[in-house]
């Protein structure tokens, strides 16, 4: 059994569901990364989300606009971020690992080269924000195996039929997204997101994690209680915004982590 | 010659061999999807055409003229020059074709808000244009590096009711006012439709926006034939996404006419400031469809630079990228300062002010119609005109 699956598993068990934390990788710059990445995941990250920075982040709000380009600007690449999967894993070996990318990246690094060098690295999965099912053959079928597991988005857009087609190609967890528009938006509806996760529900046993726009212990709560898991990003990117000169960041951040982690666990 | 029949490109999913297709995020595919269905059914129905062609008539002004420049044909000493005039169409560009259609479909479709980006601010005015005629919502997104560039059309575009987005990431300009387009799309994807102005982005828009302008190459063939008796040698277009190029060149892609489409060399290719894209780009994906692309070895887009705001973008339509690799189309850039005295000779030898975009096209027609016969014909592409670039043209010619 891999990773995610070894970890949903052992979370139901413990009546708990996954927080699954995202950062853009090597903001503000490898080395502090790094030190905030491992306080994520010791203080209740289940599955971190590793964004690669990306020149033209279309489907991100402006927090993880600044991070990426933060990060960019501190010469971190793919290559990079693959280096630093590799450290983060002989610190974890149990929390899986989502790179998180636009396919430009993914592609100029060659598709075969990155499966095989992912994987070597000790990655889990893949999130591919720009690379419907529609498009991912090309991707997939370089691929010398299916050890990584495509995290697939399932959008309050997507209609019913395709929800189904979508959920029948994905492995690891559907990511579904809470509401229209780029990550880190406003106004959460926890009325909507239970609708959305009982359709799809209808149509996999794939655990569904549900993300944008997530980003106090409340949130967590509410959207816990019908979801597999939940996925903070903008919020853990806007803490260390706000905090790049503070001495105090890693447990600051620690911190946030902590209290949306104890959301997580059902309490009924 | 290669088969290049309608029917073949693109594919059902959008590719135009390996090119195209539709990479983008899941909160917009139900929308594409639903676009390309609305695309294809308004492309059955007769009472649409009638009226698109019937608003280029009597609202754009259509057919525009294919004229003989005969002081600038003469004063080279080759090829006779014609010009299709897109520059005379209402909004003094050929934009306005393609939005026109656009914004029909929109109406078809139910939607009563629209959005465009847009680089020289052509789009944004053909697109606000529309809107205004069609009482719809209209907002378009614009680099602040563009806003100050081209003052003119930002006044054009509040005059016409629509409200003009400052877009300030990156070097703000087309490639960033795209950006922020497709993120505001993904928030307001149920009631808004996004115009965009060239042959890029996803599918259907590169074949939607093909079809929308090659009323172009339509109305230039049949206008050459009946003027002269024969086809041109030789169509040279400018290229920033590929609009006003591919509406020129699809009518005679079968033809034994050689085509040229022209790229800003900017301040020259060695000096890696430039949006020559097709000339020294790599595949990658961007906005949408996979393409040439101007990046970094880690897939990073890189920044262009041209003179002209309208080719200043590091991607390209796919189509383009399609003809390139079959030989059917050839590519060349031109510089910043080629445009400006192509520029400056088309005011003087004929009494026209042409656009930087397409004074690309036309300094390409200056080094190529001295080559060829006095028998032989280039139609170049005045794609706009230039009374939105008189500011910055001021300040290199000093006129």
């Amino acid at each position: 059994m891999n990773r995610i699956d070894e970890t949903f598993k052992r979370l139901r068990q413990k009546k708990e569901k996954a927080l699954v934390g995202f950062v853009s990788a090597g903001d503000p710059n490898i080395s502090q990364s790094l030190r905030l990445i491992k306080a994520m995941c010791e203080s209740g990250v289940d599955i971190l989300e590793l964004g690669v920075p990306f020149s033209d982040p279309t489907s991100d709000g402006p927090v993880i606009q600044r991070s990426s380009g933060r990060a960019l600007k501190s010469g971190v690449n793919l290559k990079a971020v693959v280096e630093m999967t590799r450290e983060i894993r002989e610190f974890f070996a149990h929390t899986p690992i989502i790179l998180f990318s636009y396919y430009n990246p993914v592609l100029a690094y060659g598709n075969k080269a990155f499966y095989n060098d992912a994987l070597a690295a000790g990655a889990d999965g893949l999130l591919i924000v720009d690379l419907p099912p529609e498009e991912s053959e090309e991707m997939t079928s370089e691929w010398r195996g299916n050890d990584l597991s495509l995290i697939r988005l399932i959008a309050p857009t997507t209609p019913q039929e395709r929800m189904a087609k979508i959920a029948a190609s994905a492995s690891g967890f559907l990511y579904l997204i809470s509401k229209i528009g780029v990550t880190g938006s406003d106004g959460l509806d926890t009325g909507d997101i239970s609708e959305h996760i009982k359709r799809l529900r209808s149509v996999t046993q794939t655990p569904i994690c549900v993300g944008f726009g997530i980003s106090t212990p409340q949130d967590v709560a509410a959207v816990a209680s019908h979801a597999d898991g939940v996925v903070i990003g903008s919020a853990f990117e806007r803490l260390i915004e706000e905090n790049l000169e503070n001495p105090e960041i890693v447990s600051l951040l620690a911190e946030k982590v902590r209290a949306c982690k104890a959301a997580t666990v059902e309490t009924s | 010659m290669l088969n290049f029949k309608s029917e073949t490109y693109p594919d059902p999913r959008g590719h135009f061999g390996p090119y195209g297709g539709r990479y983008v995020g899941e909160t917009l595919m139900p929308a594409l999807l639903e676009l390309e269905k609305a695309f294809f059914d308004i492309a059955q129905d007769p009472s649409f055409h009638y009226e698109f062609h019937d608003l280029l008539h009597h609202y754009v002004g259509r057919p525009t003229p294919l004229f003989h420049a005969k002081r600038l044909s003469t004063h080279l000493g080759g090829a006779a020059i014609y010009l299709k005039r897109e520059d005379l169409a209402h909004t003094g560009a050929h934009k306005i074709n393609n939005t026109l259609g656009q914004a029909l479909l929109a109406r078809w479709m139910g939607k009563k808000k629209v959005i465009a980006e847009t680089g020289a601010g052509q789009h944004g005015v053909a697109t606000a244009t529309v809107a205004a005629l069609f009482g719809m919502e209209c907002r378009v997104f614009m680099g602040t590096e563009d806003i100050q560039r081209q003052a003119a059309n930002v006044q054009r575009m509040r005059l016409l009711g629509a409200e003009v987005i400052p877009v300030s990431s990156g070097t703000g300009t087309l490639k960033d006012a795209m950006n922020e387009a497709m993120r505001y799309w993904s928030g307001a994807v149920h009631d808004t439709f996004y115009v965009i102005g060239s042959v890029a982005g996803p599918h259907p828009y590169p074949v939607m926006v093909r079809d929308f302008q090659k009323v172009i190459g339509e109305e230039a063939r049949s206008q050459i034939l009946k003027e002269t008796g024969k086809l041109p040698k030789m169509l040279i277009a400018c290229v920033g996404g590929g609009s006003n190029s591919m509406g020129l060149f699809y009518p005679f892609i079968e033809d034994p006419v050689e085509m040229v489409g022209v790229e800003a060399a900017g301040k020259g290719i060695h000096t890696g400031k430039h949006a020559a894209t097709l000339g020294s780009g790599t595949i990658g994906v961007l906005h949408g469809s996979k393409s040439y692309v101007l990046q970094d070895e880690n897939g990073q887009i890189m920044e262009a630079h041209s003179i002209s705001a309208g080719l200043d973008y590091p991607g390209v339509g796919p189509e383009h990228s399609m003809l390139k690799d079959r030989g059917r189309a050839r590519y060349a850039s031109i510089e910043d300062g080629q445009a400006l005295e192509a520029f400056r000779k088309l005011c003087l030898f004929e009494g026209i002010i042409p656009a930087l975009e397409s004074s690309h096209a036309l300094a390409q027609a200056l080094i190529e119609a001295p080559r060829m016969s006095p028998d032989d014909i280039i139609i170049v592409n005045l794609s706009g005109r230039g009374d939105k670039d008189l500011g910055i043209v001021n300040q290199h010619l000093k006129f």
